[in-house]
C-alpha cells in the first residue's frame, strides 16, 4: 500500500496499478476454480477451469512484474499468499461467492466486458513489458467475453428458471459494478505517464455492450443509478474475501518452504 | 458432476474436427455434448484445441453423419484387396519423366 503522507511516486503508483489488476484476476480465478469438478456438464467444467487458469496466469505475470517494479526481493507468491485481506485491492465483484452457474456467468460477463475495453487501451501502454503482457492476455479475455456473453444469452432467453436465476444474479451483482470505474490518484498518475487508462473513456461502450446483451437475453436492465459499493481499491472488502484467502493461502503459509517435486 | 442431473442427457452429441495447419485436412478429434452449434464450437476449443492443436475447428451434430456399418465391410472394402493397379505406385514412372522432376 502507498502511504498518503508523502507524494506518490511513479514507481509506487505503477506497483499499485499492477497489483490491482493482478488481484482482480487472482481472486476471480480462485472463485472460478471452485467449479472444478462441479460444472453443470463436463464440457462447461473444462471451460470454467480453463478461464480460471487463464486468469491466474494473467495474475502471475502481473505479480512477477510488480515484484520487479517493487524491487524488494519479493516474488509472485509473496503477493498471492503472504498478504492479508486489507492488502488486497481486488474488486469486491471478484470475491463474491461463486453462487449458482448463472451468477458465475453473469459476473464473468460483466468483468470480461470491462477487461476487454480496459486491455484494448492498455495495450498501447508506454512500457514494453507491460504492453506485451496485455496484448498476450487480451486474446484470452476476448474468448472469456465471448463464452460468458453466449451463456448470458442462453440462460436469459432459455427456460423460465434459467431466466429468473440469471436475472437475480445481475440484480445481486449490480451494486458491485460501480467500482469498475473507480479512479484515484494512482490512476491519474498512470494516465499521465501513459501507463494507465482512463476508464471513464470507455464507460459508455461498456454500458452499451451490457445493455445490448441483457436486452438480447430478454433480461431487465437493473437501475444504473442505484446504490453502489466502494472501497476495494483501498483494501475495504466484503466478509467473503477473508474466507477465500484462508482457503487459498493456508497451504503455502503452513509450509512456506514446500516445493513441487 | 452436478447434483442435479435432470438435463444431463438432453444436450446433443457433436463430432469435432480440427485442422492442425492451414492447408491440411480437418481430422476427427473426438466428440462432446453441447446445447447448440456456437457452444459446441466453444466446447470444442476448450476440449480439443487449447494446447495449440489446430488453426480451425469444424463441429457437426453426430446425428447428421451417415456411416458405413460393420456389415458393409465386405462389399465396400474387400474388392479393393486384389486390385493393386488402382494405386498410382503400381505403375513405373518412365525414365524421361523421372529425370524432369
Amino acid at each position: 500500500m502507498t502511504t498518503k503522507t508523502k507524494e506518490l511516486t511513479q514507481q509506487e503508483a505503477f506497483l499499485t496499478y499492477l497489483l490491482r489488476l493482478a488481484d482482480d484476476r487472482l481472486i476471480l480465478g480462485q472463485r472460478n476454480a471452485e467449479w472444478c469438478g462441479h460444472g453443470p456438464q463436463l464440457e462447461e467444467d473444462l471451460a470454467l477451469a480453463n478461464i480460471s487458469l487463464d486468469l491466474i496466469g494473467h495474475a502471475t505475470a502481473l505479480y512477477e512484474y510488480a515484484a520487479e517494479i517493487e524491487d524488494e526481493g519479493h516474488d509472485e507468491d509473496h503477493f498471492a499468499f503472504f498478504r492479508d485481506d486489507r492488502d488486497f485491492t481486488n474488486l469486491q465483484l471478484c470475491e463474491l461467492p461463486r453462487g449458482d452457474f448463472g451468477f458465475t456467468i453473469a459476473r464473468q460477463f460483466l468483468f470480461s466486458a470491462f477487461s476487454y475495453f480496459q486491455y484494448e487501451r492498455l495495450k498501447d501502454a508506454k512500457d514494453e513489458q507491460f504492453a506485451g503482457m496485455v496484448n498476450k492476455h487480451l486474446k484470452e479475455i476476448k474468448y472469456h467475453l465471448r463464452h460468458s456473453r453466449e451463456w448470458v444469452l442462453r440462460l436469459g432467453d432459455g427456460t423460465e428458471e434459467s431466466h429468473d436465476r440469471v436475472q437475480e444474479a445481475f440484480d445481486e451483482l449490480w451494486m458491485y459494478i460501480g467500482e469498475l470505474f473507480y479512479m484515484d490518484e494512482v490512476d491519474e498518475l498512470m494516465i499521465k505517464e501513459g501507463l494507465g487508462v482512463d476508464s471513464s473513456k470507455f464507460k459508455d461502450d461498456w454500458k452499451k455492450l451490457v445493455e445490448e446483451t441483457l436486452e438480447e437475453a430478454t433480461l431487465r436492465i437493473p437501475d444504473w443509478d442505484q446504490f453502489m459499493m466502494s472501497g476495494s481499491r483501498k483494501g475495504i472488502h466484503t466478509e467473503h474475501l477473508g474466507h477465500l484467502l484462508a482457503q487459498m493461502q493456508f497451504l503455502r503459509r503452513s509450509h512456506p518452504e514446500a516445493e513441487w517435486k | 458432476m452436478s447434483d442435479n442431473n435432470s438435463n444431463k442427457d438432453n444436450w446433443p452429441l457433436w463430432e469435432v474436427f480440427t485442422q492442425p495447419k492451414s492447408g491440411k485436412p480437418h481430422e476427427h478429434a473426438g466428440s462432446l455434448h453441447a446445447a447448440d452449434k456456437e457452444m459446441a464450437l466453444q466446447n470444442a476449443r476448450d476440449t480439443y484445441a487449447r494446447r495449440n492443436e489446430g488453426v480451425s475447428i469444424w463441429v457437426v451434430e453426430s446425428k447428421h453423419i451417415t456411416a458405413s456399418t460393420p456389415e458393409d465391410m465386405g462389399p465396400f472394402f474387400d474388392p479393393a484387396n486384389d486390385k493393386p493397379y488402382r494405386h498410382p505406385q503400381f505403375y513405373s514412372v518412365p525414365r524421361a519423366v523421372k529425370k524432369r522432376s
